[in-house]
């Protein structure tokens, strides 16, 4: 159910990124860990676009596996389920390497002039 | 007409904690320590708050911001502890929010006597999904669970049950009709955020509430969820 609450979310940081053209594609990296349904996360996306620059662009995401780290141990490995103590030491000091992502990574925009290139 | 991709890399939250550190900042410059209550609908957070609040918390001075989509019901049954309190809905101009946000504190500021208390106590809006995305500013996170909602939740509800820094058992005066089984509860709890506090509570019985009036006691020495 919070894919409408991130999806307004998008749509508010690509429209700031856009400074007033017209929006065509979105990109967005989505960590796992995050629970954010990709299907429904576009089909919101589709309706908090309305009438706004970003009305008509296309959604593309990229699905970012999570990999934890213990501190003590430095063990590094990758998880599906929500499991967070350590499997070598069973410590509870882990940190998230990566699969919390909720990032606009880039936009494309329809620009009128060339892109001044210094 | 040109195509030009434009970088981005900002997380989509990024605005959100954006206010909500200027609340923080605000909070902090009125000496006010903010915790964030979040639970399902019908956790017994409101009751909680009651049996927590009706003797005071020592030495500190207590105000209660209740998030609720419509209608001022639990700001009402907190009147009579007189305390202040008030009441915020995601219906009025926040089109009927699941959530609080920050923007929707920044907007409650003004209305909040910060200078004539030390603790707001916010009461999110019951949902076990999107509060756990939205931080508002405070100092501390605290998440109730009930044995009548099933020992499965923290592995249902991963991001809640570790965006928090205590979690509440409550409805302890429930177990002998549920099939709740604590320790799976426990067990599932310590695999999705290990180490974290637990305490067990009935609203009805007072169980735990004198722990949880001292872990509300703490929380201005503790400060602990970063903004």
């Amino acid at each position: 159910m919070h894919e409408l609450s991130v999806s307004s979310a998008v749509v508010d940081t690509a429209v700031k990124h856009a400074a007033g053209r017209q929006v065509l594609l979105v990109s967005v990296r989505l960590g796992h860990l995050r629970q954010v349904v990709p299907d429904s996360l576009v089909f919101f996306f589709d309706l908090c676009a309305r009438d706004t620059v970003c009305e008509g662009a296309r959604l593309e995401y990229e699905v970012v596996a999570a990999r934890l780290r213990c501190e003590p141990c430095e063990h590094e490995w990758g998880v599906t389920e929500p499991a967070f103590r350590c499997p070598l030491c069973d410590g509870a000091r882990v940190v998230v390497v990566c699969g919390d992502e909720l990032e606009v990574a880039s936009i494309e925009v329809h620009q009128e002039e060339p892109a001044c290139i210094v | 007409m040109h195509r030009v991709k434009v970088r981005v890399v900002e997380d989509a939250l990024d605005a959100n904690n954006t206010i909500a550190r200027a609340n923080r900042d605000d909070f902090d410059r009125n000496g006010v320590t903010v915790v964030n209550i979040m639970s399902a609908p019908g956790a017994g957070k409101t009751t909680l708050l009651e049996r927590v609040l009706r003797d005071g918390v020592e030495g500190l001075r207590v105000g209660v911001l209740e998030g609720d989509v419509q209608g001022s019901l639990d700001a009402d049954r907190l009147a009579h502890l007189h305390i202040p309190v008030t009441q915020l809905n995601t219906d009025s101009g926040f089109g009927g929010e699941c959530h609080l946000d920050a923007n929707m504190i920044r907007s409650a500021l003004p209305t909040l006597p910060l200078a004539d208390i030390d603790l707001l106590v916010v009461e999110n809006v019951g949902n076990l999904v999107c509060p756990a995305e939205f931080r508002i500013g405070e100092d501390a996170r605290m998440m109730v669970s009930s044995v009548a909602e099933g020992d499965d939740k923290p592995l249902k509800y991963p991001l809640m049950f570790r965006a928090c820094e205590l979690v509440v058992l409550n409805k302890m005066d429930l177990l002998p009709h549920v099939d709740f089984d604590v320790d799976r509860f426990r067990h599932f709890l310590d695999q999705v955020h290990p180490g974290v506090t637990v305490l067990e509570t009935s609203a009805r019985t007072g169980e735990g509430i004198e722990e949880l009036r001292r872990w509300f006691a703490s929380l201005p020495d503790r400060a602990v969820a970063p903004a």
